[in-house]
């Protein structure tokens, strides 16, 4: 049974609330069995106009769920997406505060920034043909569940886990590179705690952020110019504590990292 | 230290475990006091019989590469295991399971050398300036004892542990790639497999050549020019079965592809 509007509205205040004071909570779908994915982007979408009045800027979205071991263990066929605001955004090389997450794990992605609008049904070709550059980025996740654990429609409401975001390292034209076989080492404190190539998303991370477009078209939305797509995890997701200095190496693109302070 | 004799007899087993098919008793178990020394004796043995049956070295392997399979068998420095003309395959080329015991598959980079690299006092300089290209190979591991579920001692006693190996088609000289950051991308039967990075081995293939010549380096055994190098494992171990096609590709260096048919024989 879908939610009906009071309760989503309720929902998104519950998630908003455990992503402002850095709380757990229950999953949602414990009181709301019934729960659907349409119902979970509805209220991930009611948290983004709420953000929004509070004066936060989208500036372009997340791709999740883009290995297909994960898709086959949510049961899913396509990425989740989440948005991405300029709040979360932090320095390349900056003190990043823990404090105000339950408990981030980091990992490595390929980030687009496009130049032109992406709407409805897009290929891989297409989504190259409207890259601008591609850059090494970090992405803290933080999930707002109890245990780190969730179900899809739980965690498609809690903005799949969006947190933080770092971009850095050498920006490329997509066409400068193969973006299948782009190494990536993540170094926690100088030893390797992670490491593949970026075919791990989708085999291509273009095809992401194509099926993100659809995604978002499914929501009535469309990625204007000049967004930023986070397109999905290269390697698994590390969590980081208190004092850790994180480096990602990629190939031909440098590096990215941050240090996790207090 | 086993007695002359008796490494004479294992590696005699391990030659006719390979050439019958039928798995021989692990090392590890006929002899539990045996040293890694005593195992490189009984390699040396299982390679003379292959030698003199007309086979010739032209390389070496190296195993025991990446952190995960060292946590897994307790060793934490590499193997090495020798390379002969019979194991060569080229790039596409089917390969026969009925031929082998119990195969798997690893994607690595192989280094083809232009000078001799003679030990110990060998660096990642020297082994860049040693190789004359890099190119992107498939390993097909072997085990010549009853399962995989062996030591240290057994998989030096048998050879590495190496069963044939094919050269994928593109070259890269090492001084125009980052071999270490370089991603490796496996398809099996047109699907995404796994990935991996040249930094899984050793923090970079070239670290892992430059071992391999400083611990032959203390045997006296010379790398020469033209030797092939198969450097380590970058990505998790590949099942085989009949009909299965492998290709890697390693960024900037090439593809590698090869089909398997028929059965293994154990």
């Amino acid at each position: 049974m879908s939610l009906d509007a009071e309760a989503v509205a309720r929902l998104s205040e519950r998630v908003e609330t455990a992503q402002t004071c850095a709380r757990a909570i229950r999953k949602l779908t414990d009181d709301h069995p019934g729960m659907t994915v349409a119902d979970a982007y509805r209220v991930q979408t009611a948290l983004r106009r709420s953000y929004e009045r509070r004066g936060q800027r989208v500036v372009g979205w997340k791709a999740g769920l883009t290995s297909r071991p994960k898709m086959i263990q949510m049961g899913v066929d396509k990425p989740g997406v989440g948005f991405l605001t300029e709040a979360m955004a932090r320095p390349e090389g900056s003190a990043i505060t823990v404090s105000d997450l339950i408990h981030p794990r980091v990992e490595c992605e390929l980030a687009f920034v496009t130049k032109a609008e992406l709407s409805g049904k897009v290929s891989r070709a297409e989504v190259m043909a409207a890259t601008d550059y591609v850059q090494p980025a970090l992405e803290i996740i933080d999930s707002r569940f109890t245990g780190f654990k969730f179900d899809l429609e739980s965690v498609l409401a809690d903005n799949s886990s969006s947190a933080r975001f770092v971009l850095g390292g050498r920006p490329r034209r997509p066409e400068a590179l193969d973006l299948r076989t782009i190494g990536v080492v993540m170094e926690i404190d100088g030893e390797i705690v992670a490491l593949g190539a970026s075919a791990e998303v989708l085999g291509h991370p273009a095809e992401a952020v194509a099926m993100l477009v659809g995604v978002l078209h499914d929501m009535g939305e469309t990625l204007p110019a000049g967004s930023l797509v986070l397109s999905g995890a290269i390697t698994q997701a590390v969590p980081v504590k208190v004092g850790n200095c994180v480096a990602a190496r990629f190939f031909e693109m440098g590096s990215v990292g941050a240090r996790f302070v207090a | 230290m086993i007695d002359e004799t008796r490494i004479r007899t294992l590696g005699d087993a391990l030659h006719e475990a390979m050439t019958s098919g039928v798995p021989t008793a692990k090392i590890s178990e006929l002899e539990p006091d045996s040293t890694i020394e005593d195992a490189y004796r009984i390699q040396s043995r299982m390679l003379a019989r292959r030698i003199a049956a007309g086979d010739s070295v032209i390389g070496k392997k190296i195993g025991l590469t990446s952190r995960a399979i060292q946590d897994a068998l307790g060793v934490y420095q590499p193997d090495f295991g020798q390379l002969t003309r019979q194991m060569l395959h080229q790039n596409g080329e089917s390969i026969d399971l009925g031929k082998l015991m119990q195969p798997r598959a690893e994607a690595e980079l192989a280094f083809i050398l232009k000078r001799d690299l003679i030990g110990p006092g060998i660096t990642a300089t020297d082994v860049i300036l040693a190789t004359d290209y890099v190119s992107p190979c498939f390993e097909i591991v072997d085990t010549r004892f009853q399962d995989w579920k062996i030591r240290i001692q057994d998989t030096v006693a048998d050879n590495a542990s190496c069963g044939v190996f094919l050269l994928g088609e593109g070259r890269a000289d090492p001084r125009d790639l980052d071999l270490s950051l370089a991603g490796l991308v496996i398809e099996k039967n047109g699907a995404l497999h796994s990935t991996g990075v040249g930094a899984a081995v050793q923090g970079s293939p070239v670290n892992a050549v430059a071992w391999l010549a400083n611990t032959l380096g203390r045997l006296g055994i010379p790398l020469k020019a033209g030797d092939v190098i198969l450097s380590g494992a970058q990505a998790p171990l590949i099942e085989l079965q009949d009909g299965d096609e492998l290709t890697c590709e390693i960024a900037g260096a090439g593809r590698c592809m090869a089909r398997f048919t028929g059965r293994a024989q154990a």
